[in-house]
C-alpha cells in the first residue's frame, strides 16, 4: 500500500500564484489530479471496524487500487435514490441550480486555488452529473448534452478528492439566488462515500475516538481530569486562587460541554481555563462530563446517523446526572449540530428545564426546546447584567480581531454575542473588512474534518482568503490578536496566521474574558493566562 | 459544440414550424401543439412540485444571514434570520421578487500588492440586474398576453399592457419590455460566453433555453413590429383555445405558428429542465424555514434508531480508571 507521501509545505509566494485561468478540456474530460499535500490520508481499518462502516480494509488514496466492495455502483447509486427520498434539500439543489455562477468566487478553497472543480456549483455537478445520468429522463435519454456521466472508479475518487476539500462552510449558500447549499451536497456525496468504506483518516479516527472514549482525542476519563487539574494549578499560579472543579457530578444544576480541543493543547487550555475562572467566580453549580466529554461532532462529517450516535451522549448524560440544563462552549460545528439536529435526533428533552441562568434570573427562550445554551449568550448576559467585574485595560497589549465561525453565523447567526464579550474584555477591538465577516465570514480552510496535516497546502489555499482579511487589519490597526469561538479554529488558524500573515495569535473568546475577570481574592496578576506580561506590570515580578 | 448544438436545435425548431405552416400543418401546430405543451407544463410541473414534496424536510436548516433571535437586548434580524412565519414570508418575497441574495452578489478579485497578494471584494450588481430585468419583463410579457387569451381583457391586463407601451413612437406603441427583454436575455447569453468561469460550467441545458427565449422574443418582435399579422385572427384563435372551442381562423402569417411553436417547445420542456427553478425557490429549505430548532422541536419523518455507545459500556471499560482519578461511578 503506497502512503501518500507527505510533502513540503511550498512558500506563500508559491502558493498565492494562483492561475484561475479555466482548463483546456471539458470538466468532465479533465481528470482529477491527486497531488500530494492536497488530500488527506485515507480512513484505517481498525476505525471503520470500531464504528461498524463499511468496507474495511488497508487502503491509501496514492493506491491505483481502492479495494472497493463487490457491487459498488448499485450500492452507490440505491444510496443516492434512498437520499433522495429521505431529503428534500438533496432533490431541489440535484434540479434547480441554473449555474449562474454567483457561487464560484464565493468559496475559500476555489480563491485559493482557482481550480474550478472548487467551485461550488461545479463541486455539485460532480454529484449531479450522475444524478442526471441515472435518475431524470432527459439526462437517460441524452447523456453528456444533458450534463449526465456515467458512474465510474475514477468519478467516485474526483468525489472523494472534492467532498474532501469542501469545509461545508455554507459560504456559497449565502449567495446563491435559490439557497442551493453545497454543505448538504458535500454531507451527501460523504455519506455515499461512506456507504462503501472511503472517508478520511482525520475524521474517521476522531469519530471512533469519540464513540467509544467519548470525545475525539480519545482522552480517558484520568486524562480529562489530569488536564484540567493541570490548568487548575496554572490558574491558581496566575490568581492565587485554588479552583475545584467536578466531574460526572449527580446533583448538579447544569452540565457543561465543550469541544475537546479545549482540553488539550495551545491555544485550546486558555480558553478552557476562562471557562473554569468564569463558572468559579460565578460559583455555578455545574459538573463536567468525561462520557459526554465532547461538543463537537466529527460524526457529521460521515453520516446524519455517525453524527447522530455521537451526539446522543450530550443528552444521554445529562438524563443520568439529574442536571437541569447545559451550556455549551466554544466550537463551530457544535454549534451547527446543537441548532439544527440535536432536538430533533435525539430530543425531546423534556426531562430538563428551561435554562435559566441561576445568576441574572434570565430565561433563555431561545434555547426553550434544546435546553442548551451557547456560553457566549451566558455570559454576554451576566455582563449585561453587571454581574462581573472586568478590567479591559488587562488586554490592552492585545489589538484584537474577531473571526466569526462558519456554523455558528451562518447556521446560527450568532454574531453580537462574542463581540459583546470582546468589547466588554478588550479596550481594542477591530472588524475585518465587511464583506469577509458575519454571514459573509471565510472559513479557516481546515474545518469539517480536514485538520489534518499531510493535506497543509490545501488547508492553507482554503484559509487565503481568511488571512488575507487578517492581514488588512493587521496592516491598518496592528491587530495581533483573532479571536473566535470555535476550537477547529483555535486548532487551525495558528498555522494559517503563522504561514500568511504572521505576528497574530490565536485566542478564544473567554480566555480575552478571563484575562479581564476580576476575581474575588485574587491576586494581583503580572502576567495573561500565556504568561505574558501585562501592560504596565512588566518586570514587576 | 456545447452552444452550436443548442443554437442549432433551436434553428431547426425555427424551420420545423416555418415548414410546418408553409405546408399548411396550421390546425396541427395552431391547436393540437400548444395544447400539448400546455398540458405537458402544467402536468409536468405539478408531477414535479409533487415529487420534491413527497421528500420530506427532516432537519431544520436554514443558513442564516443575520442575527439570531437570542437576549431580549440583542437586536435580532427577523428577515435574514426568521423565527416566525411573517419572517420567512418577508424573506421568501425580498427572494423570489427582488432577488435579495443575488443583490449581495460580490466580485472577488486577487491582486498583488506592496506586501503580498491582496483580495478584494468589488460590488457586483450586473448579474442582479439583468436577471431582475429579464424576469420582470418576461412577467411583464406574460401578462400582456393575456389581452389575447381573455375577453373582455381585464383591468390588470389593460395597465400592464398600457404602462408598458407608453413609449408611444408610431404604431403600435413600443413595448419596453419588449427592449429590456432583448437586452436582458443578450446579457445572460453573453455573459455565458465571455465570463470564463461561467462558460466553463455552461452546459447545452443552459444554452439552450436562452436561446429558445431569445428567439421567441424576436419571433414576437418581428410580428408584431415588421411582418405584421392579424392580430384579430390571432385573438380569435387564442380565445377559441381558451375556452376550449378551438378555430382556426385564416389568414395568419406563418411568422405567428413559428412564435407559438417555440413557445410551445418551451412550455414542453420546461418541467424537464432547469427551468423548474421557478418552482423550486419556493421550497428551498435553506431558505424557507424558521431559525427556531432550539425553541421548537422539529420533526423527522424518518428518524430511526442508531446504535449507540451506552454510559454503562463506558464505565465498564473504565471503572477502574475512573476510581482512581476520583470520578464517581454508578457501580462499585
Amino acid at each position: 500500500m503506497a502512503k501518500p507521501e507527505k510533502v513540503k509545505l511550498p512558500k506563500p509566494g508559491e502558493l498565492s500564484n494562483i492561475d484561475f485561468k479555466t482548463p483546456a478540456t471539458d470538466w468532465m474530460d479533465t481528470p482529477v489530479n491527486f497531488k500530494p499535500g492536497t488530500y488527506a490520508w485515507g480512513a484505517k481499518e481498525k476505525d471503520l471496524l470500531t464504528l461498524g462502516l463499511p468496507n474495511p480494509r488497508q487502503w491509501s488514496p496514492a493506491d491505483e487500487d481502492w479495494k472497493l466492495p463487490e457491487g459498488w455502483k448499485t450500492t452507490i447509486l440505491d444510496g443516492i435514490a434512498e437520499r433522495l427520498s429521505k431529503y428534500r434539500s438533496f432533490k431541489i439543489f440535484m434540479d434547480i441550480c441554473v449555474r449562474c455562477g454567483a457561487c464560484a468566487d464565493k468559496c475559500h478553497f476555489y480563491i485559493g486555488s482557482g481550480d474550478p472543480k472548487n467551485m461550488p456549483v461545479l463541486r455539485a455537478e460532480l454529484l449531479r452529473s450522475v444524478y442526471k445520468k441515472y435518475f431524470t429522463k432527459s439526462g437517460k435519454f441524452l447523456g453528456r448534452l444533458a450534463g449526465g456521466r456515467e458512474l465510474t472508479e475514477d468519478v467516485l475518487k474526483e468525489w472523494w478528492y472534492y467532498f474532501f476539500q469542501c469545509t461545508e462552510c455554507r459560504r456559497c449558500s449565502v449567495f446563491c439566488p435559490y439557497g442551493i447549499d453545497q454543505a448538504e451536497v458535500t454531507i451527501i456525496g460523504r455519506e455515499l462515500l461512506n456507504l462503501v468504506g472511503l472517508n478520511i483518516d482525520w475524521i474517521a479516527g476522531p469519530a471512533a475516538a469519540c464513540y467509544m472514549k467519548g470525545n475525539h482525542l480519545g482522552l480517558e476519563p484520568h486524562a480529562i481530569t489530569g488536564n484540567i487539574e493541570t490548568m487548575c494549578d496554572d490558574i491558581e499560579d496566575l490568581t492565587g486562587i485554588r479552583i475545584e472543579p467536578s466531574f460526572n457530578r449527580k446533583g448538579a444544576d447544569i452540565l457543561f460541554i465543550t469541544p475537546s480541543g479545549d482540553l488539550l493543547g495551545d491555544p485550546g487550555i486558555f480558553t478552557n481555563m476562562g471557562y473554569l475562572m468564569l463558572f468559579h467566580e460565578l460559583g455555578l453549580n455545574y459538573t463536567w462530563s468525561t462520557y459526554a466529554s465532547e461538543g463537537g461532532n466529527f460524526g457529521f462529517f460521515t453520516s446524519n446517523d455517525m453524527a447522530k450516535r455521537l451526539n446522543y451522549k450530550i443528552y444521554a448524560e445529562a438524563k443520568r446526572l439529574g442536571v437541569k440544563w447545559i451550556i455549551g462552549g466554544e466550537c463551530g460545528h457544535m454549534w451547527r449540530v446543537l441548532n439544527q439536529y440535536m432536538d430533533t435526533w435525539n430530543g425531546p428533552a423534556d426531562f430538563l428545564e428551561v435554562p435559566r441562568s441561576p445568576i441574572t434570573g434570565t430565561v433563555f427562550e431561545n434555547a426553550r426546546s434544546t435546553k442548551m445554551v451557547h456560553i457566549t449568550e451566558f455570559t454576554a448576559d451576566l455582563i449585561k447584567h453587571n454581574k462581573l467585574k472586568l478590567d479591559p485595560s488587562r488586554n490592552n497589549h492585545l489589538k484584537v480581531t474577531y473571526h466569526d465561525s462558519c456554523n455558528t453565523s451562518r447556521g446560527m447567526g450568532l454574531l453580537e454575542e462574542p463581540r459583546y464579550i470582546i468589547k466588554a474584555a478588550c479596550n481594542n477591538f477591530y472588524e475585518m473588512p465587511e464583506n469577509t465577516i458575519r454571514e459573509k465570514t471565510f472559513c479557516c480552510g481546515s474545518g469539517s474534518g480536514l485538520n489534518a496535516s499531510e493535506n497543509m497546502e490545501q488547508r492553507m489555499r482554503g484559509g487565503f482568503a481568511r488571512a488575507n482579511a487578517v492581514k488588512y487589519v493587521k496592516e491598518k490597526h496592528g491587530v495581533n490578536v483573532l479571536a473566535n469561538i470555535c476550537a477547529v479554529d483555535r486548532a487551525a488558524l495558528p498555522a494559517l496566521m503563522d504561514y500568511w500573515v504572521g505576528g497574530v495569535d490565536v485566542y478564544g473568546t473567554h480566555e480575552l474574558l478571563a484575562n479581564a475577570l476580576v476575581m474575588t481574592g485574587e491576586k494581583e496578576r503580572t502576567t495573561d493566562l500565556r504568561g505574558d506580561d501585562l501592560p504596565g506590570k512588566e518586570g514587576n515580578e | 459544440m456545447k452552444v452550436l448544438f443548442s443554437f442549432l436545435t433551436v434553428i431547426v425548431l425555427v424551420l420545423v414550424a416555418a415548414v410546418g405552416s408553409v405546408l399548411n400543418l396550421k390546425f396541427a401546430f395552431g391547436i393540437i401543439i400548444p395544447y400539448l405543451a400546455f398540458v405537458m407544463f402544467v402536468g409536468g410541473f405539478v408531477c414535479r412540485v409533487i415529487k420534491w414534496g413527497r421528500s420530506p424536510v427532516p432537519y431544520r436548516i436554514p443558513t442564516t444571514c443575520g442575527q439570531q433571535k437570542t437576549l431580549p437586548w440583542i437586536k435580532q434580524d427577523k428577515i435574514e434570520n426568521p423565527t416566525s412565519a411573517l419572517g420567512v414570508i418577508a424573506r421568501m418575497a425580498m427572494e423570489i421578487l427582488f432577488f435579495r441574495s443575488l443583490f449581495r452578489n460580490l466580485k472577488t478579485e486577487v491582486s498583488e500588492g506592496p506586501n503580498g497578494p491582496k483580495i478584494s471584494y468589488g460590488s457586483a450588481k450586473w448579474l442582479w440586474i439583468g436577471s431582475l430585468v429579464f424576469h420582470w419583463s418576461f412577467l411583464i410579457i406574460v401578462i400582456r398576453h393575456l389581452r389575447f387569451f381573455l375577453e373582455p381583457v381585464p383591468g390588470f391586463v389593460r395597465i400592464a399592457d398600457a404602462l408598458d407601451g407608453m413609449l408611444q413612437i408610431g404604431l403600435p406603441p413600443i413595448y419596453l419590455t419588449d427592449l429590456f427583454f432583448l437586452l436582458a436575455v443578450t446579457f445572460l447569453l453573453v455573459r455565458r460566453f465571455v465570463i470564463p468561469q461561467v462558460r466553463y460550467i455552461s452546459l447545452p441545458a443552459d444554452f439552450f433555453p436562452l436561446f429558445m427565449i431569445m428567439s421567441i422574443a424576436i419571433s414576437g418582435i418581428l410580428m408584431r413590429y415588421f411582418y405584421k399579422v392579424d392580430i384579430i385572427a390571432v385573438k380569435e384563435l387564442a380565445i377559441g383555445l381558451a375556452q376550449l372551442h378551438p378555430v382556426l381562423p385564416a389568414g395568419i402569417g406563418d411568422i405567428f405558428y413559428v412564435h407559438i411553436f417555440l413557445i410551445s417547445v418551451l412550455f414542453a420542456y420546461f418541467p424537464l429542465s432547469k427551468l423548474m427553478h421557478m418552482g423550486g425557490i419556493f421550497l428551498s429549505p435553506t431558505r424557507n424555514m424558521m431559525n427556531n430548532s432550539r425553541i421548537v422541536r422539529h420533526i423527522n419523518p424518518w428518524n430511526h434508531a442508531v446504535e449507540v455507545h451506552t454510559y454503562a459500556q463506558y464505565e465498564d471499560e473504565f471503572r477502574e480508571k475512573m476510581k482512581k482519578a476520583g470520578i464517581p461511578v454508578e457501580k462499585e
